[in-house]
Order: structure tokens, then sequence, then C-alpha cells
């Protein structure tokens, strides 16, 4: 039985192997039909990415054939199963291109923002004084604004606003980067300062460990256990803000790369004369995506919580069992 | 949202100092730190704003570089004095600023402050009907949810929930677009108003610029119909957004106040299930719902740019936009900071109104 269930697991080495497959042990019920279910909507995803250019019969800015150029706004049919867009791209290809731009920049996001939101809420925590003053405040400043505001400015900045596939990923991840530092800023923090006054802390130092070996080892192993959950919520975030800054024409060029928001954009004019297939497909893909690692992280926050986790029956009997003979 | 670094700094004893009104004095102060904690988190956002929008260069040629011919093009950025030092542009803007000057757009010569008077209603408008989905939508299912606490009901809500979250506004406003708009054609699917609805509004005598509340005063009852329908689609798009965020807080709380001893104390007296729900655990949940509005009205707003955008909903996030894409970016910094501004006074009068309601927050 445990085989089973842990088959999902091999698809998503990318959200960190061991916390999922301890959360998979203690979920049962309904928790876990929400934590697999998220689980096979990631993999999914994470499929689709490694293996779009095998799965699309076009190339996501192919607008002709062989047999000719490819009809436009075309409803689906048997070569375009999805039908086409106002270009003349086929839709079924590009939303299958999308999924790689969208992991790409999820990861290249959450990567650097983990990086830089660590390494500053370690030692404004340990360390604290102005820096951590400064930092602080910084932080709450860019909390509080608007995400999306924040990024159309980073993007703005980067690439003025247009740029091809790897211009234009990198632009969004650093977009959203900057929206993210703040979060994994103060997780780690908060997590710093509770843990500067824990004993093994003291120890380390009246051995007279340095405080950068204090704050690489003991601290951030400590405090970085949280992590994996932060992972999938922002990723989540990082994947709608990437989604509305194309939907604002500020993203990816659509011949450089395919990227679900900017075909979103193109889709509003079609809706309005009945056209439903180029929007439909790119949408359904960014909210089936977020809603798999939603899935997986808000389970995982609810197995974190003893308050919120459910056992089986069977299992809770057994716990009582044992509180009981102790 | 109070920072940590006021919580450590207030001394206990010192309300003991005030002779008269020490629970008064308590909160004027808070009222008073908080105030003053505005000033900080705008000047840093303006700061970092401007700065990031010169690192990679000038607004003009960002505007009309292809356009003009390099002297032309630099003749424009001595005019504009883009070429000083950006030291001097940057003390040179924030004076600006503080007279309430945030510059003029390129694309149609506006001030940015007269953006804000002309489209501020039309956005303002979109949030308040949207909030008032979202509380429709929230708090009713978040008190099933947690009365039906992980049975189907629940189960069934949650996923509406991460749904709703997982859905883009434009996503969902399309969909909304082509399901009530374009097939069953109930509802409009762009624009404010009519015309001919929107003239009758516009000349009204000092209109508030929220349509639904001109039509109300001035007893137009189909301008009213007329612009609830426009309304409709784009508050319930950006309306699920939140009353998805609202929907599991009211769970989650609820969730929490119905299994205190209170509310065992009133099952046990014979109060009725439905009342305990409604009455009991409602109130106190609502609290969190208010503390989280601060975080939500960031949140909305960023939603409202994409919603305005989506319905050609002309506001400031639909203004935003045209000058996003005319490149006009003055215009866009100026919005920015606007927007900035207005986050940052709406979060203080959020956590006023928490700290009002419950004393705990204050220090």
């Amino acid at each position: 039985m445990t085989i089973t269930e842990l088959k999902p697991r091999s698809n998503n080495a990318w959200i960190g192997k061991l916390p999922v497959v301890s959360h998979l042990k203690i979920s049962s019920g309904l928790q876990r039909g929400m934590l697999i279910a998220g689980l096979i909507l990631a993999g999914l995803f994470v499929l689709v990415a490694l293996f779009a250019p095998v799965i699309a019969p076009f190339d996501f800015a192919q607008s002709a054939d062989d047999s000719g150029d490819f009809p436009r706004q075309a409803a689906p049919d048997g070569k375009f199963i999805w039908g086409t867009t106002v270009s003349g791209f086929d839709v079924f290809s590009r939303t299958i291109f999308g999924a790689r731009t969208a992991i790409l920049v999820i990861i290249a996001a959450v990567m650097m923002s983990l990086f830089l939101g660590v390494f500053l809420g370690l030692i404004s925590g340990y360390l604290g004084g102005w820096f951590d003053r400064i930092a602080v405040v910084l932080a709450d400043a860019i909390y509080a604004f608007p995400s999306l505001l924040l990024a159309i400015v980073m993007s703005i900045v980067i690439s003025q606003g247009q740029s091809g596939m790897l211009g234009g990923i990198m632009a969004a991840a650093v977009s959203i980067t900057v929206v993210f530092v703040p979060q994994y800023f103060r997780v780690i923090r908060a997590e710093v300062m509770r843990l500067k006054a824990e004993p093994f802390v003291e120890s380390a130092q009246v051995i007279g460990a340095s405080p950068w070996r204090i704050m690489g080892v003991h601290l951030f192993r400590n405090a970085t256990r949280t992590l994996p959950l932060i992972f999938t919520l922002n990723a989540t975030e990082a994947l709608l803000t990437l989604a509305g800054l194309g939907f604002l024409g500020f993203g990816i060029e659509p011949t450089s790369a395919s990227e679900w928001g900017f075909d979103l954009n193109r889709a509003m004019a079609d809706a309005t004369s009945g056209i439903w297939w180029t929007g439909l497909f790119p949408g359904l893909g960014i909210v089936l995506t977020v809603l798999g690692l939603t899935l997986v992280g808000e389970s995982m926050n609810d197995l974190n919580d003893p308050r919120l986790r459910r056992f089986s029956r069977r299992r809770a009997k057994r716990i009582s069992q044992a509180g009981a003979s102790k | 949202m109070s920072t940590p670094t006021e919580i450590g700094g207030v001394p206990a004893p010192s309300t003991a100092a005030k002779p008269a009104k020490t629970k008064g004095g308590g909160f004027s102060r808070y009222l008073i730190t908080r105030f003053l904690l505005i000033f900080p988190t705008v000047f840093i956002l303006i700061t970092v704003v401007f700065f990031l929008m010169r690192i990679t260069g000038d607004p003009i040629t960002a505007a009309l570089g292809g356009r003009l011919t390099p002297d032309q093009l630099a003749e424009r950025i001595h005019a504009a004095g883009y070429d000083r030092p950006i030291l001097i542009q940057y003390f040179e803007y924030l004076g600006q600023v503080v007279r309430g000057d945030l510059g003029r757009t390129m694309t149609d010569n506006l001030a940015v402050t007269e953006v804000l008077t002309t489209y501020g209603a039309a956005t303002l408008e979109l949030a308040i009907n949207s909030v008032f989905v979202a509380l429709l939508i929230g708090i009713p299912l978040g008190l099933v949810a947690a009365k039906f606490r992980d049975r189907y009901p629940d189960a069934v809500l949650r996923v509406f929930a991460i749904l709703a979250y997982a859905t883009p506004v434009f996503f969902a406003g399309l969909l909304l677009k082509l399901i009530f708009g374009v097939w069953l054609g109930w509802f409009p699917i762009s624009g404010r108003a009519d015309w001919q609805t929107e003239l009758a509004l516009t000349g009204l005598q000092n209109p508030s610029g929220i349509y639904w509340l001109d039509a109300l005063r001035s007893g137009n009852m189909s301008a009213l119909s007329d612009v609830l329908r426009h309304a409709a689609l784009p508050a319930i798009a950006l309306g699920l957004l939140t009353g998805g965020v609202f929907l599991r807080l009211v769970r989650t709380n609820a969730i929490g106040t119905l299994g205190r001893e209170y509310v065992q104390a009133g099952r046990s007296r014979g109060v009725s299930e439905f009342r305990l729900v409604t009455k009991h655990a409602y109130r106190p949940a609502l609290i969190p719902i208010i503390t989280v509005m601060g975080m939500q009205i960031a949140m909305l707003l960023g939603g409202a740019v994409l919603t305005e955008t989506t319905f050609e909903w002309k506001g400031l996030g639909f203004k935003l936009a045209e000058y996003l894409t005319a490149r006009d970016f003055v215009a866009v910094q100026g919005i920015v900071v606007l927007l900035a501004i207005i986050v940052a006074f709406t979060n203080f009068i959020v956590d006023i109104l928490a700290a009002l309601i419950d004393p705990r927050i204050r220090y």
C-alpha cells in the first residue's frame, strides 16, 4: 500500500523528498486525498514542462508547416485539437510549452528569493543592530506594497518591458524575487530570533564558534525547516505574478517563449466574439498548476500543525491508547 | 501591522504616569506612533521606486527612443532635466512629492494627481463592490465550512476557496465574460455604464464618481440598474479572489471559537445550533478579517489593475496598464507612488480599526 502512495513523489524531487514523504505518511482520509491530488497535478505539471517538445505537435511560435499557413482562430479540430490563435499558433502546443516557461521562472525566482531571503534573515536575526532595523523597515515597506506593482517596476528596470526567452525569464524571475525576499526574510528572521536563545546556540558560542559558523551551521539547519511549505506557496504566487505581468503585456515576447498570461491577454479580444479556446486552455494551465501546488502546500501546512491534523480512526485509537498506557 | 521595533520600546509604566484617562492615553499614543510610521514607509517606497526607475535610463529615451534622432533626444532630456546628477534629481523629486506634485504624464500631459481625481473613484467603486461580494461569499460559506468541519461540505468549500485563489482574476474575468456576457447575454462585458447613463451621471452636481452612489442620490433608477449590471462581472471576478481568502479565515477562526467553552455553555443552555454559529462563533471570528483586510488592500489594488484591464473599467489600474503599454514611465512612477501612499494610509486606518476593536493589539 505504501509503495503505491509513494509513487507521485518521484515526480516531485524538486519539492524536497523527505518533507513530502513524511507528510504522506501521517496524513489520512480527506487530507491524504488532497495531498495526493496536489502531488498528481504538480507532477503532471513537471512532466509536461520536461517533455514539452515531445508532447507538443508544433513549436510554440510555429504558424505554418509543409501544407501551408495554419488557419487563424480556427476552432478545435483533428489537427489543432485546441484550436489556433489569432496569429495562427497552435493553442495546444503553446499551452504545453507554457508549462516550461512557468517552471523555469518559478525555479529561478524561488531559488533567488530563498538564497537572498535566508541569507539576509540569518544575518539580520542573529547579528541584529542597525542592519536589522533598516532591513526590517525596508522589508515591511515592500511587503505592504502591491506585489504586482513592484514586479511591474522591476520588469521595467530589467528589460524595459520586452525581451527574449532567457532575458524575459530572468526579468520575470528577478521581479518576482524582489517581491518574495521580504517574506522569506521575515520568516527566517523570526525563527532565528527564537532560536538565538536556545541552549545549543549558546553552547556553540561558548566553544568559540564564529558567528558565521553559528549562522551557517547551527541556525541555518534549524531555521529552514518550515521552508518547503513556503516554497510551495510562493511557487504559486510566482506563477500568478508571472501570469499577471504577461497579461499586462510585460513579460516574454510570444515568439521567444510561450507564456500563459500573455496568451490570455491576447485571448481577451477573442472572448468578445465568443472564441473560447484561445483563453480557456492557457487559463486552465495556470489554475491547475496553482491548484496542485497549493494543495500540496496546504496539506503540508495542516499536517505540520497538530491542531489541524486529522488521523484515521484506527491511528487515533492507537495514539490515545499509547497515551493512556504511559 | 505593527513592526517589531515598537513592541520592545514601550516601557510599561508610562501609562501610569498620565493621571487621567490611562486607557485613552494608550490609544492616542498608539494612534500617533502608528501615524508617524506612515512616513518612513512611504519615503522608502518612493526612494526605492525612484532609483529603480532611473537605474536603466531616463523616461524620455524609454518613451521616444526609436522615434527621435539622438540630438533631439538629448535636447528633450536636457529640457526635462534628466541629464543632471541623480541625487539632485532625487531631492527635487522628493520636494515635488511633498508639495503634492507627482509629475506630469508624457503621453497625455496630465498631472498624475489629476489622473487620481479623474480615475480614482472608479477604482474605489470596484474595490467597494468586490469587498462586498467577498464578504457575501466569505462569511456565510466560512461558517458553513467550520460547522461541517472535515465533512463533505467543508471539503467542497475548501477546494472552492483554493480554486478562488488559484484562478487569476483575468482568467475568472474571461470565463465570466464568455458565459454571462457573450453566451447568455445577461451582463455587459466591458465598461462601467452605457454612454447615456455615463452622461447623465457625470452631469450631476458634484458627482462622487462612484456611479451607483450617484445614481442612488439622483434617484435615477434606470441608471442604477445599468450601473449595477455593468458592475456585476468585475465585482464577482475580483470578489471571488478575496472571498476565498475570507472564507478560509472565517473557517479557521470559527473552528477555534466553536470549540470554546462559552459555545459549549450556550449549547447546554439550549441555544440552537444555528444561533450558536451565526451569533456566538461568528463575532469573534470577524476580528481577524479586519486585521487581514490591511493585507488584502494591497492584494485588492494589484487585482484591480488586472480586473480593470480585463473589463475595460476605466480606473487607475486601467490607466496604469495604458501608460505601461505606451512606455510612459513618468506616469507609471507617479501612479505607483500614489498607490503606495494610498496603501500606507489604508493600512493605517485598518490598524487603528483593529486596535479599537481588539485592545490587545495596541502594544
